[in-house]
């Protein structure tokens, strides 16, 4: 069986597994990373976002076998430590995490690991455009929550953008 | 924002709530460490004794009080445990799905034992048979039934407690204080509930008499608090069923049928799917043909690879269309109402499409089934059925049976239910291995349940500026209640209010949920049920939405042909005065009225069950610049604007909660009349994806909305469900108020050519996509 290697959470990691499963299911299955959640499995609920060389993707869609050794994959887990220390909340997490916690955003919480990897990564490109985040970027969120959580996300997010 | 109302003078009480003063009877369990505990019962029986010979069973006696009720001959012990690490421990007889009771309960007992929430570890329990119906979530009704018996169990251990310190500090009770978990006496010497709890506990069980705490004196219950389980949620550590590793209990999918509720006959390849990659069982099971393999990928690579012969679906061949012609072949006659130039008579028929009730978190077990015993572990609200039906299924007698209660990720109806769990269990037999099954989204969005099809027929009669009649019958697809509703009807059917004892099931439901807060002379409702083809269940609501869209939209008709302002109209015919404090409530802070431009306007409705009454104003934009919206994959449509919701829920445990359960459920209550049903077509609904069913997303929220929570003295109702009729209703009002047509299909948009392109039947689930690193962003 291929041995595939990338960096995960900061660690580099080697599994052997087949090149054509889905890094999603290599992460919960093999890996036993539960933070990215399954909740269509064709890159349309966003339940699964991570991060990628710090940019959001979508695990579920991407083929163990095209990651790179140097690849760094985040996931929920790893979140903080995209940040450095002194930028860490009260609870030692990343700034966006803080935020969701100060609008008690979740609520049956599925959504919500791929809610906040899709928010940083939002709030780091608007960054980079030069710009803060608008209504319009809200309202082009494509994560799913069922349980409707989206006016907290909302403010969560901009809460988070001030804190990042 | 949420905001403390001013108490707005409610209906006289029925007194069950001013436990102030009142004395209960608890339990100290015999054992090592303080164990105390309540019957779940104590709410007491006197609702059924108290119904006025009301026009509406409706209007004293709802389905909070039948599942309260229920709970009560049969009640049992909930116990609130003092560890000597200075927590308290409370196992839940309830599913946490995402609506906060665990939150609720843990702020509850910090309360009563002057603990600090951090202190109480709340946990779910697992099936408990002695507690026959008082282990069901549903109906928005567990802090409803709960609150009293926690307390008490509460008060029992912390009396307990404080005698064992004033044995061991030499004082009298009185003259010690409790705060955060420690009992220090007027002298500054102090004791830790972690310190006292072997000592205060008695060797053997005894009934211990309590007061509970001063309400005046409540510092955390009331308190907009955050949820127990957040950090846990954004950190990624929340464990829902696929997240648990059970030893052996490899992922496992099921590959089904072309056609809704087919049956596989015969495995073509089953040889070949097994050689593939990761898998390691290929079985038939009742409902498809099970792949079980390392990861969940593989699964979907062996799905879609078996070649399977079906039998045919029972609604194959069918479309929409048709069901719909076989439900309204179905509805009964309504008593012909005069239309003259004096009396005149307004009649709509309305439509309202299947919807899924999916959550996010997917149909999932664990399980485990050995010859001798099962152990299954499963996100579910009805943990008790779930157990014996397994237990028949597999030959095994109940207690061979250990069913674990998983958090889930979401419900809206769909947990009631245990198909996840059923097949999980038939296929762990099948294959003699343990295992992890997960449903495809595509499945649970086609073959999981349904909010039934239905039409709703309302006729009004008016006259000289009074409605003398209004009679609404409510036709549908059947409602799969068998789920525990059904029995507890059944139970107790000898001593429920006159009238009720003799209705079927469904009908019973349908008379607890769905009252009509007006004066209208003559009420009628009535409910028929046809077609028990197809998966169902309540979708965070039973029956409410689709009744109250109905009727709500006929009132404001009404309200036009008297010529009245919809809001005047409303308050000057209501009869609750619950509903009357939060129509005006929402007239001030919605702004009722103001000027809105062409192609927007408000809409207003009301709703009044579990034991409480909400209002609901939102202000639609059907512009065609907005109605235009383009993104891809999506409907975007009207968009609703800004909604305010004023509630007046009873007593509040947690605003915080609360306000979160409203502004969802305005979400729900947007995508029921805007955009969210099922396609039947030709045999198979289809819906196989969220960009296929569209539930409210990001660019259909609303930018703004408003909760505010009346400040009650009635006792804590149910907040869950309580939001989404008025929402729906509030949303098509404001629909025909802005476009000047009044719809009458739900959701509006399900007759517009498909927004999407169907998935294939055959195989049944998609294929994974390989192009994700091309959406990075
Ligand atoms: S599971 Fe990856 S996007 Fe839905
Ligand atoms: S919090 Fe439940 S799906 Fe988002």
């Amino acid at each position: 069986m291929p041995e595939q290697t990338f960096i995960l959470n900061g660690e580099p990691v080697t599994v052997d597994v087949e090149d054509d499963v889905r890094l999603l299911w290599v992460l919960r299955d093999i890996l036993g990373v539960k933070g990215p959640k399954y909740g269509c499995g064709i890159n349309v609920c966003k339940a699964c976002t991570s991060h990628i060389n710090g940019k959001a993707f979508n695990p579920c869609a991407v083929p163990v076998g095209k990651l790179d050794a140097k690849d760094e994959i985040t996931t929920i887990e790893g979140l903080p430590g995209e940040v450095p220390e002194s930028k860490r909340g009260e609870h030692g997490l990343h700034p966006m995490q803080e935020s969701w916690l100060d609008k008690d955003v979740a609520q049956c919480g599925y959504c919500q690991p791929g809610q906040i990897m899709a928010a940083v990564a939002l709030v780091k490109k608007v960054r980079a455009e030069g710009r803060t985040i608008t209504d319009a970027d809200l309202d082009g969120i494509r994560n799913i929550c069922r349980c409707g959580t989206y006016t907290r996300i909302r403010e969560a997010i901009r809460e988070g953008e001030q804190r990042m | 924002m949420t905001e403390i109302q001013e108490d707005i003078g409610t209906e006289p009480s029925i007194g069950r709530h001013s436990v102030g003063r009142r004395r209960f009877l608890g339990y100290l369990i015999g054992g090592t460490t303080v164990v105390a505990a309540a019957e779940l019962g104590l709410l007491s029986g006197q609702a059924a004794a108290k119904i006025p010979s009301a026009p509406q069973v409706f209007d004293a006696y709802d389905l909070s009080d039948l599942l309260t009720h229920a709970a009560q001959p049969t009640s049992s012990l909930i116990t609130v445990t003092i560890n000597e690490d200075g927590t308290a421990s409370f196992a839940l007889p309830r599913a946490e799905v995402g609506q906060g009771i665990t939150t609720a309960a843990a702020m509850i007992i910090a309360e009563e034992l002057d603990l600090p929430l951090k202190k109480i570890d709340v946990t779910l329990a697992p099936a408990r048979p002695e507690l026959i119906w008082n282990q069901i979530t549903g109906g928005s009704n567990t802090i409803h039934a709960m609150y009293t018996p926690i307390r008490v169990a509460a008060a029992v251990a912390k009396k307990t407690l404080l005698e064992a310190a004033a044995a061991q500090l030499g004082g009298v009770v009185d003259e010690l204080e409790t705060r955060d978990g420690v009992i220090t006496d007027a002298l500054g010497n102090s004791l830790t509930y972690g310190e006292l709890t072997a000592q205060a506990a008695s060797p053997d069980t005894k009934a211990v008499e309590v007061g509970l705490k001063d309400e005046a004196t409540f510092t955390l219950l009331g308190k907009p608090t955050n949820r127990i389980d957040a950090l846990d949620a954004v950190t990624g550590k929340k464990v829902y069923t696929t997240d648990l590793d059970v030893k052996g209990a490899l992922p496992t999918m099921v590959c089904r049928a072309p056609t809704l509720n087919g049956k596989p006959t015969k495995v073509l390849n089953a040889a070949e799917v097994k050689a593939m990659p990761g898998v390691t069982h290929v079985a038939m099971v009742p409902t498809g043909v099970a792949v079980r393999a390392r990861t969940f990928g593989q699964c979907i690579d062996g799905v879609r690879a078996l070649r399977v012969d079906w039998e045919d679906g029972p609604v194959v061949g069918e479309s929409d269309q048709d069901i719909l012609s076989g439900v309204k072949a179905a509805e009964l006659p309504m008593p012909a109402l005069p239309n003259t130039p004096l009396a005149k008579t307004i009649a709509y028929d309305f439509t309202f499409w299947f919807r899924s009730n999916s959550p996010m978190d997917t149909n999932s077990a664990i399980a485990d089934v050995r010859s001798d015993r099962a152990e299954i572990w499963s996100g579910l609200k009805n943990p008790i059925v779930t157990q014996q039906q397994i237990a028949l299924e597999l030959g095994l007698t109940p207690d061979k049976v250990k069913v674990n209660v998983m958090q889930a990720g979401g419900s809206f109806g769909r947990r009631l239910f245990f198909d996840g769990a059923m097949e999980a269990a038939q296929v762990s037999k099948a294959m003699g291995v343990p295992v992890k099954l997960m449903w495809h989204r595509s499945d649970d969005a086609r073959v999981g349940r349904a909010h039934p099809l239905a039409t709703s027929r309302v006729r009004a009669m008016h006259a000289a500026g009074e409605v003398l009649a209004f009679q609404q019958s409510h036709t549908a697809v059947e409602m799969d209640l068998r789920h525990g509703f059904g029995e507890i009807v059944t139970a107790l059917a000898a001593d429920l209010p006159a009238g009720l004892g003799n209705l079927g099931y469904a009908q019973t439901i349908f008379a607890l949920t769905t009252g009509i807060p007006y004066d209208f002379g003559v009420l009628l409702q009535t409910l028929n049920e046809t077609d028990t083809r197809f998966n169902t269940g309540a979708m965070r609501n039973v029956y409410s939405p689709d009744v109250r869209t109905a009727n709500e939209l006929v009132v404001d008709q009404l309200a036009k042909a008297m010529r009245k302002d919809p809001l005047a109209f409303r308050l000057e015919f209501c009869r609750n005065e619950r509903v009357r404090g939060v129509l005006k409530k929402a007239r001030e802070v919605a702004q009722w009225g103001k000027p809105m431009p062409a192609g927007t306007a408000q809409g207003i409705a009301v709703h009044t069950e579990y034991k409480g009454a909400s209002a609901c104003v939102v202000e639609i934009d059907c512009r065609p610049e907005t109605v235009g919206r383009r993104v891809r994959d999506a409907v975007t449509g009207p968009r609703v604007m800004k909604a305010t919701m004023v509630t007046d829920v009873g007593q509040v445990i947690n605003p915080r909660g609360v306000e979160a359960q409203m502004q969802g459920a305005i979400n729900d209550g947007i995508a029921m009349t805007l955009t969210s049903s099922l396609h039947l077509v030709d045999g198979h609904f289809e819906e196989a994806s969220w960009d296929n069913y569209f539930y409210t997303r990001q660019w259909n929220t609303p930018p703004e909305i408003e909760v505010v929570i009346m400040d009650s003295a009635e006792p804590p109702g149910g907040v869950g469900e309580a939001g989404v009729a008025p929402t729906a209703a509030a949303v098509a009002c404001a629909y025909a108020r802005a476009t000047g047509k009044v719809p009458t299909e739900f959701p509006i948009n399900h007759r517009d050519p498909l927004a999407f392109e169907p998935k294939p039947r055959t195989p049944p689930i998609p294929p994974s996509p390989t192009d994700g690193l091309r959406w990075t962003y």
